[in-house]
């Protein structure tokens, strides 16, 4: 299946206006992690925090729903947040762990799950696995480029950065700036360029943009575990949701650009095969 | 020695110690449990060069150690778990009443100066169906790689190897210490006849060469590095440390027991073990 296994599909949103101030999309994350923490069914939470350098992430426990709010918004760039899995439940000492994750990172984890062979105690602890729609990530420096030399704009006047439109976007002093995304093809990973997933097939629970209008975000609800608080928190009036075949574009978009992702990865998959160099996939 | 191992074996009238229920059962129920002795994996556990970590690992199942013992394995050698072992001093034909098993779970490397060690290993390959190389000493050294002898009492001792340069290993689960949950996954897997789960720990096998450096030598000199940070998250040492997106691995503090290449979804990866895990 094109978008992984999933039990249904809607498009969603938070309901709370602090929320959707910050949020990159609907807020689902940063909506259903706090729901989350707040009703105990995670103790803390993994996620892409602020760091000293603006726009470069940083892991972080959180331990509150202020925290996980600071780390709203998408960063165009690494956060090993797989890295600080094992700080959360040995340092924090956390038994019921929530964190969000790109299609790579969920590997991570859901491989360690199935063979935890030096990660003593760690794959029960992880009760909450969110994933986030991702069809490449960039190198800070990648960024640093299309900032200052392709927009000649500065990370500090950026408010917000995403793609969408075939573009790459800064809001920057109120202001809509964006370039070509064919101009980006060069400066992402290249680790990204075999993988096949653009949908997070292995979370608990996916969301991303495609799909979605603006403000809205698309939720594909996978395990039974991620359905439930997800259904949970729509119960309490966290999250709002849409039939997602009321909503332009829809799941025909998203489909379309998650086969695009594997036609692509399957490719250069071949091309490195043809080159003696190993692909795990 | 010998009725010690039968007694293991169940091969005598008394019941054996470790196979008794801790709870008391009724009389028809005991004699269900002998018969159904025949059906548990026989399992050794050889210390060699190791620190019983991944012994006390097993242990550490908590929940379910007096069922795995009881009722589902049958531990029939080990000088820790249970009190099975060859005594050489004492006796120097006894390692020939070693049992047969289903599994030999071999923990730490083998000392080439050690005349004892190398046979008891080279003994074991002959009685054992499947050898696993168990924890990262004994599949790949580990920091027994940094022996080098000239210490008292036995200056001599510097060599340690792997024990896949000795014999045919089938199986490696690394780990310094392994996990648990590993073990008992294995054990689980080794009962139902999982050979599908099993599969990578057959394929890792003959790998006996690790070290921090295979981040860098086998993900990000391939290019297949994401900066997911799993490697980090699994060294046990905390000698990674993600930067711009890549793993950094403090030689000085890398014990080579090779888990962060093991955990790196880019190493290999078992889709369909996952989806099954998950119910997707």
């Amino acid at each position: 299946m094109v978008l992984g296994t999933y039990k249904e599909a809607v498009s969603a949103r938070a309901t709370e206006k602090q929320i959707q101030k910050v949020a990159q999309d609907g807020g689902i994350v940063t909506a259903l992690l706090s729901y989350a923490l707040d009703e105990g069914i995670i103790e803390g939470a993994v996620v892409a925090g602020p760091s000293e350098e603006l726009w470069k992430p940083e892991p972080l426990v959180a331990m509150t729903s202020e925290e996980i709010i600071s780390a709203a918004g998408t960063k165009y760039t690494f956060s090993p947040n797989v890295a600080a899995l094992k700080k959360a439940v040995r340092q924090y000492g956390l038994e019921k762990v929530g964190t969000v994750g790109t299609p790579c990172q969920l590997n991570g984890i859901r491989k360690m799950q199935s063979y935890p062979f030096g990660t003593r105690f760690l794959a029960d602890k992880m009760t909450l696995v969110v994933g986030i729609f991702c069809m490449e990530n960039f190198p800070f420096a990648s960024l640093e480029t299309f900032i200052n030399e392709k927009m000649k704009s500065s990370p500090e006047v950026t408010e917000k950065m995403d793609i969408g439109k075939g573009k790459f976007w800064i809001k920057a002093l109120g202001e809509d700036i964006g370039f070509p995304l064919k101009e980006t093809h060069g400066y992402e990973q290249a680790g990204c360029n075999i993988c096949p997933d653009y949908t997070a097939e292995l979370a608990d629970l996916s969301t991303g943009s495609v799909g979605a209008p603006d403000g809205w975000s698309t939720v594909l609800k996978r395990t039974d575990a991620g359905a439930s608080i997800f259904d949970q928190a729509v119960k309490a009036g966290i999250i709002e949701t849409k039939d997602i075949s009321t909503v332009k574009p829809g799941l025909p978009l998203l489909e379309k650009l998650s086969l695009g992702k594997k036609d692509g990865a399957k490719k250069e998959s071949d091309n490195r095969r043809e080159l003696g160099l190993p692909v795990p996939f | 020695m010998l009725a010690r191992i039968k007694r293991f074996l169940g091969l005598e009238d008394k019941p054996k110690e470790q196979a008794k229920p801790i709870k008391p059962k009724e009389e028809e129920s005991s004699q269900q449990e002998v018969e159904k002795v025949a059906d548990k994996p026989k399992i050794g556990y050889f210390h060699l060069s190791g620190c019983t970590g991944d012994g006390i690992a097993l242990t550490e199942n908590y929940d379910i150690l007096a069922e795995l013992l009881t009722d589902m394995v049958d531990i029939v050698y080990g000088q820790t778990l249970v009190d099975v072992w060859y005594d050489d001093e004492n006796n120097p034909y006894a390692i020939d009443d070693m049992p047969e098993m289903d599994l030999a779970l071999v923990e730490g490397s083998v000392c080439l100066q050690d005349e004892h060690s190398i046979h008891e290993l080279k003994k074991l390959r002959e009685k054992a169906k499947l050898v696993c190389a168990f924890g990262s000493c004994a599949m790949n050294g580990c920091f027994t790689r940094y022996c080098r002898g000239g210490q008292q009492a036995q200056p001599k001792h510097e060599a340690f190897l792997p024990i896949g340069d000795i014999v045919q290993v089938d199986c490696t689960i690394p780990g310094c210490p392994v996990s648990p949950e590993i073990v008992a996954k294995v054990v689980v897997a080794l009962i139902n006849g999982d050979m599908d789960y099993l599969q990578p720990m057959l394929d890792m096998a003959g790998c006996t060469a690790n070290c921090g450096c295979d981040l860098q030598k086998n993900i990000v000199n391939k290019s297949l590095c994401t900066g997911c940070g799993t490697c980090a998250m699994a060294c046990q040492t905390r000698a990674i440390e993600m930067r711009e997106g890549r793993p950094e691995v403090n030689i000085d503090r890398c014990i080579k027991c090779g888990i962060c290449y093991t955990h790196c979804p880019r190493s290999w990866f078992p889709t369909e073990q996952i989806n099954k895990d998950l119910g997707l």
